[in-house]
């Protein structure tokens, strides 16, 4: 039987390896916004699990828009992506320092 | 004959170990293409978690906008850009055993989900209406959730516009067609009609041309 922990493992598990991921890939922005997508299907599973076990539907209505706004944000983050590269010919992160103090 | 509560744990932890395993391959592989295809999977082992916990809605929701429409954007940006530019040329062959793989995985995991079913497993919790999972997020999206649901919109529009207007350049020396000037031309600027004769009168004859 399915547990309300198994999920939240889960979900705790990929949280976890999306923040390892922001922090080992210090190269390419495109690996960034990937971790960042990861980040948020951890949340959407717990969302998910607390909304399928506590019997409420306000979790997945949540997780709806969570999806709404991933898909606007990784549209205008691909948007600026292709900018930079346009404008710097470079993806890597630390070269992109022009507004550093 | 196993038992069906067990093979639906033996699913989800199979489906979690391929989420797990896909997702630390998102963040390690060099290749930004092998990266968004295990992103792929990972949607996917996630949809199919989904579906055990019988959000069936939001599964197919995600393999749709995700799977269908975000990765896709990411592909196409991925590839768009070149990054690596001689492994990409090699072309095909290169990607064919990761995506391969993928689709092999995925394959596995929807048979899986489909014995679930077969096998009648003990669900997990009834929804309170005793509704399907669309009916029941439709009657909360469409009544209790409506003004959100038309923010939600709202944002996607202004997403929309913004990725528009922040790719689109404007280009100098390239030849552009003006349509409201060119409805708007009076034919006299462009066209002259010259009066003349329809034909000259041969009144002096070449000498060359002459009775020989």
């Amino acid at each position: 039987m399915i547990t309300l922990s198994h999920f939240i493992v889960l979900g705790a598990i990929l949280f976890c390896i999306a923040v390892a991921g922001l922090f080992i890939n210090r190269k390419n922005v495109i690996v960034l916004l990937m971790a960042i997508e990861l980040m948020l299907l951890a949340v959407n599973i717990n969302f998910v699990a607390f909304s399928r076990f506590g019997h409420d539907v306000a979790g997945q209505v949540f997780v709806f828009f969570i999806l709404t706004v991933a898909a606007a944000e990784s549209a205008i983050g691909l948007a600026i992506l292709v900018l930079l590269f346009r404008n710097r010919s470079t993806v890597n992160v630390a070269e992109i320092d022009s507004m550093k103090g | 004959m196993i038992d069906p509560n067990l093979f639906q744990l033996i699913c989800f932890y199979a489906f979690g170990a391929v989420t797990v395993i896909s997702a630390l391959a998102v963040i390690t592989l060099r290749n930004s293409v092998h990266a968004v295809l295990a992103l792929v999977l990972t949607f996917f082992s996630t949809a199919c978690i989904w579906m055990l916990a019988e959000a069936e809605f939001l599964a197919i929701a995600l393999i749709v906008v995700y799977v269908g429409a975000v990765m896709v954007l990411f592909l196409f940006v991925v590839m768009m850009l070149d990054i690596d530019l001689e492994r990409l040329r090699e072309g095909f062959v290169r990607f064919l055993p990761v995506g391969l793989v993928v689709a092999v995985v995925m394959l596995l995991e929807m048979l899986g989900l489909i014995g679930v079913r077969v096998m009648h497993a003990q669900t997990l919790g009834a929804n309170p209406a005793g509704d399907s999972n669309t009916a029941w997020l439709g009657k909360a999206l469409y009544s209790q959730y409506l003004l959100p649901f038309e923010i939600a919109a709202l944002i996607l529009t202004v997403g929309v516009v913004a990725a528009v207007a922040l790719t689109l350049r404007q280009r100098t020396g390239v030849k552009h067609q003006h349509a409201s000037q060119q409805v708007l031309v009076n034919p006299r600027d462009r066209v002259r009609v010259v009066k003349m004769a329809a034909e000259r009168p041969v009144d002096a004859a070449p000498a060359q041309e002459s009775q020989p």
